[in-house]
């Protein structure tokens, strides 16, 4: 199931919840693995920068995603909701599953992925609307205009966010005059108002400081119970308290890929090793 | 997947969106439209310049069958409204247009330069963000309003210097037309001097040199390119310039050199015909597109001599 | 090395600095200070001549009774052409450069042509106007006439505008559109347009306010300078500010000069009054990124 250098392969897969309402889903699928990547490669442009990655990914969990700058962990969770065709000149191949279904398969259209995948980027980006269009955002793309339900989505979503109490007086400020983590928790929100399946986070404390860091945690610590997460981090220790599974990237690579607790206190190989201990990156 | 929340909810976002997602169309027909109607609009824009090339083309054909071509660039005579001596040599407008050219230059390019310098080494943040946009006023007065300038305050204000200036000459136009250019030549001229990075003046200033020496010594030469662009696009403004010289200028082709008297340039010349109403169809009719093509020939030229230079000989810091 | 030299030769380079800069500065402010002379002087002629009655009386003979309600109702009638035309022929040209266009040689030629056409004397846009909207499409002397040719004429200044203003929207908005799902027209028009739209409003109303002072396309296209009615359609003839100005300023009457000047300062309000609320668009909107 898992390509990494580890025989650590034993994760049962979870049946939290039900699997149902997916409008994509196809038999074959493995009951609670939400991605399954079998040597999926990359290259921008001459670049080969993913090399035969094998992840299995699974529902309600926090998966991380560490290792040093430049090692291709921010693409492979680009790759996850197609964003990172976004950059000139990249090229993929492999296998990509989202539930079962290939997402690179022409018949998907890449809108439909996107709207079950969430994604929180590394700088708080809010549209530059108010609080409230901001949340709307998403439901209106989708043909959702009824004033009601809007608002309904807005507040579960910035409750769901931890955000409600903070801004449900001011719904109709500019989003800017919110502090960076608020703005972060907004996006967040912004990501949750159409109810995704899974929730893609990009480095998403890197530019907040330590209070918001804290914040965004245990949010995140809410949010597993409802979502699946996949978080990249550059924080070691973020990934030590924050996820479930681990997966350790260097070069394109995955190194190892196993339970946090077990790649942190334990790591198979010897360079997660020296990673975890500071000796590189 | 259920409805992910801990609340009561009536109802379910995912729900509705997929179900949005199978009913509306009307987005992706959109998706497929709006390229190709933003194309059409971009590729418009060649359309005009056709336009202008192909329109100026055929009446210019249409010219030079009723007059030859051998006439219109060697004879120093243009004499249209002349039924028995009629020559339509272009050289006369073409001097004229140079005559003011020139003095606009004369007078733009050093007042320009030495606002770029000023703006660029000298000013501080506070004054540039007061000086740049009040030169941008310059430039957007209205050209009439500068016509009006020429001829009504200045010319008789030279009058009293140069006492056989005409009602109508060269001198004025342009050294108004050179107030108006001043504002593209400062700019420009000032966007490519701070283009210029400060390592290189303080590599100058750590050696002892004066403010003065390096912008003259260190930045002007780094910005060469970009102030030989500037200047260039001021001339062919200035000769593109129409209602200024229309006004103050005169409508006396005569093929001379002399600023103080009346003289014709190309455009002037175009407006004297399109306000006099010439019959459609008539040789002076038909000499308007061609005195157009040599106008728009001529700044054509130099527009893209402009881009090459500033492209080409572009400093790479 | 004699020391003494070095030091009165230093003295003396930063006299010539010091000399050199005022200079500078006054070379600087001379055509500020040229521009004020000559608009006092302008505004001196226009005192006495410049009243209710200027504005709301026709041209007339007399220059007691000569008004600009043709000319500054004609600005108005042009405007109403030129601004929703050079406005989508801008925007439009800008965005699909901006988010469409490959970069190929194609789209670098759309570009210089673009930044070719801002360079076309605006006469040479006239003679334009002159064959094709004038006598080939039949147009003749009209509003509608008139109002293409501002918007040929125009236009590159919004596409430049409207480009600097959609490159000027941060790539993480878009990202963040296209993460939810939306389609690249939905991102287009919900987040890249609103977020641009300062930007692009400035430019136009700097356009619109060019097309508003032009006067020598109009003068090829034929239209009068001296009309006594209004137009009722954008058929119909019509003149404007610029072109009054034009003919006041050429008629031999010394009376005639304040008219001018009285039309100037009029024109001139006018332009102030479009420029301030580019202005004011700018400053409201200014912080946003």
């Amino acid at each position: 199931m898992m390509a990494t250098k580890t025989k650590e392969t034993k994760v049962a897969p979870l049946t939290v919840g039900s699997t149902a309402a997916m409008p994509t889903a196809e038999s074959g699928e493995a009951k609670g693995v939400v991605y399954e990547t079998k040597d999926l490669n990359l290259w921008y442009g001459e670049h080969h920068a993913l090399k035969h990655i094998h992840l299995t990914i699974y529902e309600n969990k926090v998966t991380a995603i560490i290792g040093p700058s430049g090692c291709g962990k921010s693409t492979y969770i680009k790759t996850l909701n197609r964003m990172v065709e976004l950059v000139p000149n990249v090229r993929i191949a492999g296998h990509l599953a989202y539930r079962g279904r290939n997402i690179f398969d022409p018949s998907y259209p890449v809108e439909q992925l996107r709207t079950q995948i969430g994604m929180v980027f590394q700088k708080p980006n809010p549209f530059p609307k108010s609080i409230y269009d901001n949340i709307a955002y998403g439901p209106r793309i989708h043909g959702i205009r009824n004033k009601k339900v809007l608002d309904e989505i807005v507040e579960k979503s910035l409750r769901g966010a931890a955000l409600w109490d903070e801004v449900k007086d001011r719904l109709r400020d500019h989003a800017y005059g919110l502090s960076g983590g608020q703005q972060q928790r907004l996006c967040i929100a912004r990501c949750l108002a159409i109810e995704p399946d899974v929730i893609l986070m990009d480095e998403p404390t890197s530019a907040l400081d330590p209070i918001s860091t804290l914040k965004i945690e245990e949010l995140i610590q809410e949010l597993k119970k409802q979502y699946s997460i996949i978080i990249v981090t550059h924080n070691m220790q973020q990934a030590a308290r924050i996820s479930d599974k681990t997966a350790f990237f260097l070069n394109g690579e995955v190194i190892e890929y196993a339970e946090t607790s077990k790649l942190f206190s334990n790591p198979a190989d010897q360079r997660t090793e020296d990673y975890i201990t500071g000796r590189f990156g | 997947m259920g409805i992910p929340t801990n609340q009561e909810q009536p109802f379910s976002v995912r729900e509705m969106i997929v179900e949005n997602q199978r009913r509306q169309h009307w987005p992706k027909r959109m998706e497929k439209i709006a390229p190709k109607l933003l194309f059409t609009l971009a590729a418009l824009s060649v359309l005009v310049t056709l336009g202008i090339l192909f329109t100026l083309l055929f009446e210019t054909i249409e010219f030079f069958r009723r007059v030859s071509i051998v006439e219109f660039v060697t004879s120093k005579e243009w004499l249209p409204w002349n039924e028995e001596h009629g020559s339509f040599g272009v050289a006369p407008l073409v001097t004229g247009t140079l005559l003011t050219t020139g003095i606009a230059m004369l007078f733009a390019v050093p007042i320009g330069l030495a606002s770029a310098i000023y703006l660029s080494e000298y000013a501080s943040e506070r004054t540039r963000r007061i000086i740049k946009p009040a030169l941008e006023v310059l430039a957007g007065i209205p050209t009439i309003v500068y016509g009006f300038f020429a001829l009504t305050i200045v010319t008789p204000l030279l009058q009293n210097v140069i006492p056989d200036l005409e009602i109508f000459n060269a001198l004025s136009p342009g050294l108004v037309m050179g107030i108006m250019i001043i504002p593209m030549i400062a700019s420009l001229s000032e966007d490519a001097m701070s283009a210029v990075p400060n390592s290189i003046r303080e590599g100058a200033l750590a050696l002892g040199a004066t403010k003065l020496e390096v912008a003259l010594k260190v930045v002007l030469p780094a910005a060469a390119s970009g102030v030989i662009a500037s200047v260039i696009l001021g001339i062919s403004r200035a000769v593109g310039e129409t209602m200024i010289v229309a006004v103050a200028g005169g409508s006396s082709p005569e093929f001379t050199f002399d600023v103080t008297k009346s003289i014709q340039t190309l455009t002037a010349y175009i407006v004297q015909v399109t306000t006099g109403d010439a019959g459609y169809g008539t040789t002076i009719y038909y000499s308007i597109y061609a005195v157009g093509m040599t106008l728009f020939l001529f700044t054509l030229v130099m527009n893209v001599l402009a881009q090459y230079i500033s492209r080409r000989f572009r400093e790479e810091y | 090395m004699d020391k003494l030299l070095v030091s009165k030769r230093m003295k003396g380079r930063l006299v010539q600095n010091a000399i050199l800069q005022a200079i500078f500065f006054f070379a600087t402010v001379l055509g500020l200070i040229a521009l004020m002379l000559l608009l006092s002087h302008v505004v001196m002629q226009a005192i006495g001549w410049l009243d209710g009655d200027f504005l709301n009386n026709f041209p007339s003979r007399r220059p007691e009774e000569a008004g600009m309600k043709s000319g500054l109702i004609g600005s108005l009638w042009l405007m109403m052409i030129v601004a929703p035309v050079s406005f989508i022929l801008g925007v439009g040209t800008a965005i699909y450069l901006e988010e469409y266009a490959l970069k190929n040689r194609f789209t670098a030629f759309i570009q210089t042509n673009i930044s070719n056409l801002t360079g076309v004397p605006s006469i040479v846009f006239g003679l334009l106007g002159l064959t094709i909207f004038v006598r080939e499409l039949g147009l003749g002397r009209s509003v509608l006439a008139a109002g293409l040719t501002m918007s040929l004429l125009v236009f590159p200044v919004i596409v430049v505008a409207a480009q600097e203003a959609i490159r000027a929207v941060p790539q993480q908005l878009r990202e963040a559109s296209y993460a939810m799902g939306a389609t690249k027209w939905q991102t287009i028009c919900r987040v890249v347009l609103p977020a641009a739209l300062p930007g692009m409003l400035t430019g136009a109303i700097l356009a619109l306010s060019r097309a508003v002072g032009e006067t020598a396309p109009l003068v090829v296209l034929g239209i009068p300078t001296f009309i006594a009615y209004l137009p009722s359609g954008v058929l119909d003839t019509f003149t404007v500010m610029p072109l009054q100005i034009y003919n006041w300023t050429g008629r031999p009457q010394e009376e005639f000069q304040h008219v001018a000047a009285a039309g100037i300062v009029v024109l001139l309000g006018f332009l102030i009054m479009m420029n301030s609320v580019a202005v004011l668009i700018r400053n409201k909107f200014q912080k946003r990124f």
